[in-house]
């Protein structure tokens, strides 16, 4: 069986992997029917995982601002 | 003394004159030496001396410039030296100001890189497994650069053309002597960040500079960057330079791209082809099930089709049961015959005679029983009666009747107590003598005095004290 690692917890690539690993799984065809299902599920889970870190990219640029007191922040970068 | 008519200076108009002659004549000269002492004061002016094997010749550059400065002054440091002579009249002295100062041709500078790249090769600073893997698809990149020029654009732009993400700016000064101070507290700054602070901490960091003079680059060869750099615990991309430019810094990091636009390739894959591959993955995944599916129905139908009808499964077996039910009324009838056989056997000795006789012989019994029971009652009652005879005639002969019989009586009192005492009894008082025969009354005395009953008892028969010696 599949790892059970919380889904939401993996970087794309571990996802990505996991995925393709089940999905030549799947392709093998040596699978016994309950667990194809499952596999199905947890493969299903894990594109939409990766497909939801892919469509959250978005540009977002800061810059690192000193404070007197060393202190850092953060704040909108304005390049031009 | 002759008067000379040769002009007499004050020591201060003779300075002046000679501070004037050394400004016009030298008022800019180009000087190549080696560096001796340095000195940075704390007003910012840094003073050293320029010499070679003969002379020495003191300097200063003045705060506004040493802060211009490419490279860091050092010992040892063969120079070209451009700025104009003049005097410090107040202490007889003469040096050179210099207004631009940079190290006499690459071959000295490469030198010196090439010493220091020894000498932190051998604490390890570049060995490969020092090298950290670059995250896949960091969330948060970390970039030190300058805020202004192309670099970040460039930077930013591959970023948003790849896989857009969070890009945090520090910016610094990336020539200068106050750039290596600045890039290694960026490092250093963006390494401390605590993760899930406020400001979220890179998980990936690109080092940028476009393409310059050796000397341009020389803060990122500079010991201080290249050791924030090497003990860095966050991934460290440098992109510092053209390609074909090398910096210490270039060695340390973990990943060295060729270009600022190189290390945002380096940095993020490209969403695109991501997003591509999933989808492939995605269809595949479900094509797999289905086929999956579709082989395993496949195979179910063939696998029925081999299956027998239940009918011709069943068939033999009912086969069978008709058989034995046949055989079944048979068997059973034998075994009930059999049964009543044994039955019939057994009850053939049990007749109503056997109890009948056993009840003749009972009864013979009891009444042989009878028989003697009567005599010996009768005995037994004639023996009691011959008890009970003797035993009244004994009662007979002891009782004080017979004494009576025998002339003896029995004094009572008025309460018909038994006086046994004579004394007791007062004159005239009434008594009761009880013969065998009859009770008389009596008064006892004289007759002259009769009283009434009282409680003295009447005076005792005479014979009355010896009626106990009779018995």
């Amino acid at each position: 069986m599949p790892e059970t690692t919380d889904i939401s917890e993996m970087s794309f690539e571990t996802a990505l992997a996991e995925l393709e690993k089940i999905v030549s799984e799947l392709e093998s065809g040596n699978v016994a029917l309950e667990q194809s299902i499952a596999l199905y599920e947890r493969g299903d889970a894990l594109r939409a995982h990766c497909d939801a870190r892919l469509k959250e990219a978005q540009l977002k640029v800061e810059k690192i601002v000193l404070g007197g007191d060393g202190a850092l922040a953060a704040e909108s970068a304005d390049l031009d | 003394m002759t008067k000379s008519n040769k002009h007499e200076f004050t020591v201060s108009e003779l300075a002046g004159s000679l501070k004037r002659t050394v400004e016009d004549a030298f008022g800019h000269v180009r000087v190549r030496g080696e560096l001796g002492r340095v000195t940075i004061a704390r007003s910012g002016h840094v003073y050293m001396d320029l010499k070679d094997d003969r002379a020495v010749i003191s300097s200063i550059i003045w705060k506004g410039v040493a802060g211009k400065l490419s490279f860091r002054p050092e010992e040892g440091l063969e120079v070209i030296a451009e700025g104009k002579l003049t005097t410090y009249p107040g202490r007889s002295q003469y040096q050179l100001v210099i207004s631009k100062l940079e190290p006499a041709g690459a071959g000295a500078l490469m030198a010196l890189l090439e010493e220091r790249r020894r000498q932190l090769a051998k604490e390890g600073l570049f060995a490969d497994d020092k090298k950290q893997k670059l995250p896949f698809l960091p969330k948060v990149i970390g970039v030190i650069t300058s805020p202004t020029g192309a670099v970040i654009r460039d930077i930013l732009h591959r970023i948003e053309d790849r896989f857009p993400c969070h890009v945090l700016l520090w910016p610094v000064l990336v020539q200068g002597d106050k750039a290596a101070d600045q890039i290694t507290a960026a490092i250093n700054g963006f390494c401390n960040m605590s993760p899930g602070g406020e400001i979220p901490r890179p998980d990936l960091l690109i080092v940028a500079r476009g393409g310059g003079s050796i000397e341009d680059l020389w803060p990122f060869n500079e010991e201080n960057v290249v050791r924030a750099a090497g003990n860095c615990s966050i991934p460290l991309i440098s992109a510092i330079g053209h390609e074909t430019d090398w910096t210490l810094l270039d060695l340390v990091a973990d990943r060295r791209a060729p270009t600022p636009t190189g290390a945002a390739e380096m940095a993020v894959p490209v969403r695109v082809d991501l997003a591509e591959g999933l989808a492939r993955n995605a269809m595949r995944l479900t094509a797999a099930l289905r086929n999956l599916l579709q082989s395993r129905e496949i195979a179910l139908i063939s696998a029925r089709r081999g299956l027998p009808k239940p009918e011709e499964l069943l068939a033999s077996a009912a086969q069978r049961f008709d058989f034995v039910t046949s055989r079944l009324g048979a068997a059973l009838t034998r075994r009930i015959e059999r049964a009543k056989l044994l039955l019939q056997q057994r009850i053939s000795g049990l007749r109503p005679n056997i109890l009948r006789t056993g009840i003749e012989r009972r009864q013979l019994q009891v009444t042989a029983f009878a028989e003697r029971l009567i005599p010996a009652a009768n005995n037994r009652l004639r023996r009691q009666q011959d008890r009970l005879r003797s035993a009244t005639k004994l009662l007979g002969a002891l009782s004080h009747k017979s004494v009576l019989g025998r002339g003896f009586a029995l004094v009572r009192d008025e309460r018909n107590a038994l006086v046994t005492k004579g004394s007791n009894l007062q004159d005239g008082q009434k008594v009761q003598l009880e013969f065998a025969d009859v009770s008389r009354p009596a008064i006892i005395g004289d007759g002259t005095k009769t009283t009434r009953p009282s409680r003295k008892k009447p005076k005792p028969v005479a014979k009355n004290p010896k009626q106990g010696d009779l018995f």
